[in-house]
């Protein structure tokens, strides 16, 4: 579904992708984790086009997003995101923030749009807050709301750029069971994170990235129980103590 | 101070109004003017070509370096002889009026739209919304939330600032109440009138400014 | 469009002198009302954070009066009306003897003006870092005073300084005005050159040049205090 070949990215002189491929196939959900500054949020915004990159192939489902042909709107319309800050649209109600790509994007009836909304919001379990703002709501309910929207547009393919990392601890689950959810209804998922125990319970493969470079691409048991470079044993040591 | 007298008061208010007017169509006209031509600069200056981008930066930052008082006589001296026969001075001030407030109004615009955080924009786009879309639907109305207390604070400026047309010779509240008290030896309450009513609208009106920013910026 | 062009009245004199003379008022007028503006202005910002109310409550009627009316209301009520309102020996003096009333009156006008401003830029720059800071001072026993002192004002000063470089500026503009009662700066000047010469075109050119050269000065010198006196990872504040 989604492979990406030899990606490579400068900032100026700085590289910040080096030389990455990997696939992620139908269904399938990858969890991309490493040090800060490793690339992994580049990298996720390549697969949408987010990021322009400056080496390499990355295709989405037959479509190659480099490609200045592309319809990039349109191929973003088909893959959903979800991103660290949750970046839900202050000055629009719950509602209005899962309707506004439905609306103007897939051009869907305003009444349709809100049904599906009110469904997906039923499915995070925020069934009653439709009608409030994202500045009403608590961290870990905006995420389920951002969350719902990016599902409102029917993706083949969701990203999620460390989704936890700006929640504060006792509202981690409720983000990640619904994200499990997700993954058991067989949704093909990349997801930059730190959590280790989500990798542990969903993640059929782990990619870990170093400076650039993906350093090890392995299934999820594999990678946790014998990492075969010395920089993946030494952060995921950092990573579990506690 | 000897003691106002109403009665003299009220029989210079028509002129008064009279000087009134100008200054309240100049500051209209002015906002308007100045806000569709900073506008246009705004975006120009957001642009992603370089030297357009450029131009625009250097047109504002030209006319924020000289004083008003000197583009009122630029135009006031000088566009008579370009065009060859004098022009009221009323539009005269008011194109010049125009032309520096446009500066002024396209850094607020600027700023308000730069105030949006980046992560709005890629998640209008990352859910399939092209570039003008987010910028319709997710950028622009919290932009001018933002904007709105500060573009009104520089309308009262504005409204302040035409006073200067007295010194051209364009009929304002200010020249009204300057004639009026030359006329009649009664400089000090005409200045002190002016003082006072131009205290009044503007505290009014920056008191509303405050009242919004507190109550639509995000 | 009918002109007779004549750069070379530039430097002709004794228009060249007069324009230099003219600059040497702008300059002069600004740099004294600008030390005027800072120190009440700083006063008057400080004023504006302080605990007790009544202090608090004049100082934002000294803002807010002198926010609210134009400059040139303000260089009119010095000029013409404060006199009047003195009792008589000091009105006759401040119309007759005063050496070089109009430059006075101007820097006065000029700096009680820019110092609500300025004082506007203090208050939003000392109540940006207010909260924590002051109450770190406080807990390890200093004194309001030497709060506001080593702690507040220090960090402050520091952080307005990219506004205060844009009041600066407006002095420099705004000491236009003055023409109106009789200083002979730079745009006065150049009024009274084009005049006499029937060369409005060059004159005011010279003219806009010169500012724009005093707004590069105003700029750069104030960059350079800028980096001089930054601090790692602080950020700028701005009042409204």
């Amino acid at each position: 579904m989604i492979e990406i070949e030899h990606l490579s990215k400068w900032y100026g002189d700085f590289r910040v992708l080096a030389d990455c491929t990997t696939a992620v196939a139908k269904g399938e959900v990858v969890v991309v984790c490493g040090p800060s500054g490793s690339g992994k949020s580049t990298l996720i915004k390549c697969v949408n086009g987010l990021e322009p990159f400056d080496e390499g192939r990355v295709t989405v489902d037959g479509i190659a997003v480099g490609d200045r042909r592309t319809d990039l709107p349109r191929l973003r319309a088909r893959i959903g995101m979800v991103f660290q800050n949750f970046e839900l649209y202050p000055h629009m109600s719950v509602t209005e923030n899962i309707c506004l790509a439905q609306i103007k994007v897939l051009k869907r009836g305003r009444s349709e749009a809100v049904a599906r909304a009110r469904a997906l919001l039923q499915r995070v379990g925020l069934a009653d807050h439709a009608g409030k703002f994202p500045g009403n709501l608590s961290g870990g309910q905006q995420q389920r709301v951002a969350i719902a929207r990016a599902l409102a547009m029917d993706p083949i393919a969701m990203l999620f750029d460390e989704p936890t990392s700006a929640l504060d601890p006792e509202m981690i689950n409720e983000v990640l069971d619904v994200m499990v959810g997700l993954a058991e209804d067989g949704m093909t998922m990349i997801v930059v994170t730190h959590e280790m125990g989500f990798a542990r319970k969903v993640a059929g493969r782990v990619v870990f990235m170093d400076e650039g470079r993906i350093v090890e691409d392995a299934p999820t048991n594999e990678f946790f129980a014998a990492p075969r470079s010395d920089r993946a044993r030494l952060f995921l040591s950092k990573i579990l103590q506690h | 101070m000897g003691g106002f007298d109403f009665a003299y008061l009220a029989a210079a208010l028509p002129l008064l109004w009279e000087g009134m007017q100008v200054t309240l169509l100049l500051t209209l006209f002015g906002i308007i003017g100045g806000l569709t031509l900073g506008a246009v600069l705004a975006v120009l200056r957001l642009s992603r070509t370089r030297p357009v981008a450029l131009a625009a930066a250097a047109y504002v930052t030209f006319f924020r370096s000289i004083p008003i008082l000197l583009g009122l006589f630029w135009f006031y001296f000088l566009v008579p002889i370009w065009l060859g026969r004098p022009i009221d001075g009323f539009y005269a001030a008011l194109a010049g009026f125009v032309l520096f407030e446009a500066a002024y109004f396209c850094e607020i615009i600027r700023a308000g739209i730069q105030s949006v955080r980046h992560g709005q924009v890629l998640a209008g786009l990352a859910s399939g919304l092209t570039y003008r879309q987010t910028m319709r639907s997710v950028v622009l109305p919290q932009a001018l939330r933002n904007m709105l207390p500060v573009l009104l604070t520089q309308s009262i400026n504005l409204f302040k600032g035409t006073s200067l047309v007295y010194i051209v010779g364009v009929r304002d509240f200010l020249t009204a109440a300057d004639v009026i008290g030359a006329r009649d030896n009664r400089i000090v309450e005409m200045y002190a009138l002016v003082a006072i009513v131009y205290f009044l609208i503007c505290f009014a009106a920056s008191l509303l400014a405050r009242r919004l920013q507190r109550r639509y910026a995000i | 469009m009918r002109y007779n062009w004549n750069w070379a009245i530039l430097v002709t004199e004794p228009y060249l002198v007069w324009m230099l003379s003219g600059l040497m008022w702008t300059i002069a007028v600004s740099l004294v009302g600008w030390v005027i503006a800072l120190v009440l202005g700083s006063i008057v910002g400080i004023a504006r954070t302080v605990k007790q109310p009544l202090v608090r409550w004049i100082a934002a009627a000294y803002v807010e009066i002198f926010r609210n009316v134009p400059l040139l209301v303000q260089i009119f009520l010095w000029y013409f009306v404060l006199p009047e309102l003195l009792p008589p020996a000091a009105g006759t003096w401040l119309k007759r003897d005063l050496p070089n009333a109009e430059f006075w009156t101007a820097a006065v006008s000029l700096g009680t003006y820019t110092a609500c401003r300025v004082a506007e830029q203090l208050r939003a720059g000392i109540q940006a870092i207010a909260g924590g800071q002051a109450s770190a001072g406080l807990a390890s026993g200093l004194t309001t005073v030497q709060v506001y002192r080593y702690i507040l004002l220090p960090v402050a000063f520091r952080i307005i300084v990219p506004a205060l470089t844009s009041e600066f500026l407006n002095i420099f503009k705004n000491s236009s005005l003055a023409l109106t009662i009789g200083l002979l700066e730079v745009t006065s000047r150049s009024r009274q050159i084009s005049e006499y010469t029937y060369q409005p075109i060059e004159i005011f050119t010279e003219a806009t040049m010169l500012y724009c050269l005093i707004a590069l000065l105003v700029a750069t010198g104030m960059r350079i205090i800028e980096k001089r006196s930054a601090l790692p990872g602080m950020i700028a504040v701005e009042a409204r």
